[in-house]
């Protein structure tokens, strides 16, 4: 298999890679630039794990390929927190422990930010429906959505 | 495994049709790199057809709107034109998955893949929307209702492929619907999906319908006894009736742990009396 050249701006930074042509953006993000902050949950679209935004369009990166970067710009949670500086919504999830095992976080936060971006004064409904393809094993969902509505309202009031 | 990425129409025709392997076609990769990576398909190519700029664009054309194979579920929804002229098929295109699923998939993939519960095919079809199919000797249009032939199998030939879809445009005092059964609130198949279609007269005299279920054959059908059952009434309780038993005698399920196929067949009555109510309401009947 030959080797595809792929330039891409990631967080902003311009990037460059090599992938295989059947290479997912996922495993790229992972095995090559060692940005492990997406995780595979599934592999199937179904969980959300690896959500990453393309041109900032929220998609899971497990069915993107490596290849169709090229020429785009990509988000994932590594480009989230400025420095030491928690986003809003990282800092609420800790407060309002919106996490246990940690697995979908990245995730979830990476597809709340891009609901936010979206819609910064969503309804509980349209929190939960946007972000219904994120599966979480452990904390019920109920602390994910009081902290992004929590932090949708100081976002808000700081804009 | 070969990536092209073609950059327009021509290129992409002339690349599948010279392509000696088993090419195929990428668009938004929600049904494909989920076989690629389960090894259910192993083509020798694949063919991107995203970086075709003019299969991006939602154009207006006749009256009617003209969606580019590459166009997303995501971009569908955010055109206003289209939501205000064929809401049935854009509320269709939105059930495909989640929000990531939606920045990707297609209805173009969605009616390719051929699946007998896709969500947006019976919307498409009662929205009589037609496919422009690309190939070697040209483009040909077919009846979205006449492009699947079965599970996973569509009209198209080896070199061919959907470079757009056409929804016709619409004339005044005209409504579309569409509605799925899934035992969940989101993110799951249909186990009956219905599509209604409906356009009144000045006196609110239903002069044209179509109709269209999912998931209760092998392929999305057209159900013209159904329409027919409309046409020509005020939509009143009897001609509801006569709908709902059109389509519980069209539909033709099979039984799994979805559903059995007397549940299937009853839901599709349900559904297409619901969905011709909320087609008419948003007809101004
Ligand atoms: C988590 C998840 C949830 C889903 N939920 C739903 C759902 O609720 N309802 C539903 O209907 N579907 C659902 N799907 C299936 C899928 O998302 C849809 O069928 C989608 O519309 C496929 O579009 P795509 O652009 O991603 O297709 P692709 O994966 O790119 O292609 C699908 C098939 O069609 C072929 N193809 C694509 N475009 C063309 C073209 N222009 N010409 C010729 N052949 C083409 C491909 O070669 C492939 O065989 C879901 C999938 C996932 C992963
Ligand atoms: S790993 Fe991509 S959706 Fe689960
Ligand atoms: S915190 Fe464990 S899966 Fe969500």
């Amino acid at each position: 298999m030959s080797k595809i050249h792929v330039t891409t701006k990631i967080n902003g930074d311009p990037v460059e890679y090599l992938c295989e042509p059947d290479e997912t953006l996922l495993d790229v993000l992972r095995d090559k630039l060692g940005m492990t902050g997406s995780k595979e949950g599934c592999g199937t679209g179904d969980c959300g794990a690896c959500s990453v935004t393309v041109n900032g369009r929220l998609v899971c990166s497990c069915l993107v390929l490596g290849a169709e970067a090229e020429g785009t710009e990509i988000g994932t949670i590594e480009g989230m927190a400025q420095g030491e500086a928690l986003h809003p919504l990282q800092q609420k999830f800790i407060e309002h422990a919106a996490l246990q095992c940690g697995i979908c976080t990245p995730g979830i936060l990476v597809a709340a930010k891009s609901l936010l971006e979206n819609n910064p004064d969503p309804t509980e409904e349209e929190t939960r429906y946007w972000l219904a393809g994120n599966l979480c094993r452990c904390t019920g969902y109920d602390k994910i959505i009081r902290a992004v509505l929590d932090a949708a309202a100081d976002m808000r009031e700081a804009s | 495994m070969r990536y092209l990425a073609p950059t327009t129409l021509e290129d992409a025709v002339h690349m599948l049709a010279e392509d000696p392997g088993d090419c195929r076609v990428l668009a938004g990769g929600t049904d494909l790199l989920v076989r690629l990576r389960s090894g259910h398909a192993e083509p020798d190519s694949i063919l991107d057809i995203k970086r075709i700029n003019a299969l991006r664009e939602i154009t207006g054309e006749e009256g009617g709107w003209r969606i580019g194979a590459a166009v997303s579920g995501a971009e569908m929804r955010e055109h206003e034109g289209l939501c205000a002229d064929w809401p049935g098929v854009v509320e269709a295109a939105s059930l495909i998955g989640s929000t990531q699923i939606q920045g990707r998939c297609t209805i173009a993939g969605n009616l390719c893949n051929a699946s007998p519960a896709a969500d947006s095919v019976p919307a498409m079809v009662a929205a009589g929307a037609v496919a422009r199919i690309a190939g070697p000797n040209g483009t040909r249009d077919v009846a979205v209702e006449d492009v699947p032939q079965g599970p996973g199998k569509t009209c198209l030939e080896k070199d061919e492929f959907v470079a757009s879809i056409f929804l016709p445009a619409r004339p005044e005092k005209s409504g579309d619907a569409y509605l799925r059964f899934i035992p969940r609130t989101e993110m799951d198949i249909a186990v009956v999906g219905c599509a209604v279609s409906l356009t009144l007269s000045d006196d609110g005299t239903c002069t044209a319908a179509r109709v269209s279920l999912g998931a209760v054959a092998p392929t999305v059908i057209l159900v013209p006894e159904a329409a027919a059952a409309l046409e020509g009434t005020k939509v009143d309780d009897g001609a509801l009736e006569a709908l709902a038993n059109a389509c519980t005698k069209a539909a033709n399920p099979i039984a799994d742990k979805r559903g059995t196929v007397e549940f299937r067949t009853h839901v599709a009555g349900v559904l297409a009396r619901r969905a011709a109510n909320i087609a008419l309401t948003r007809a101004g009947g």
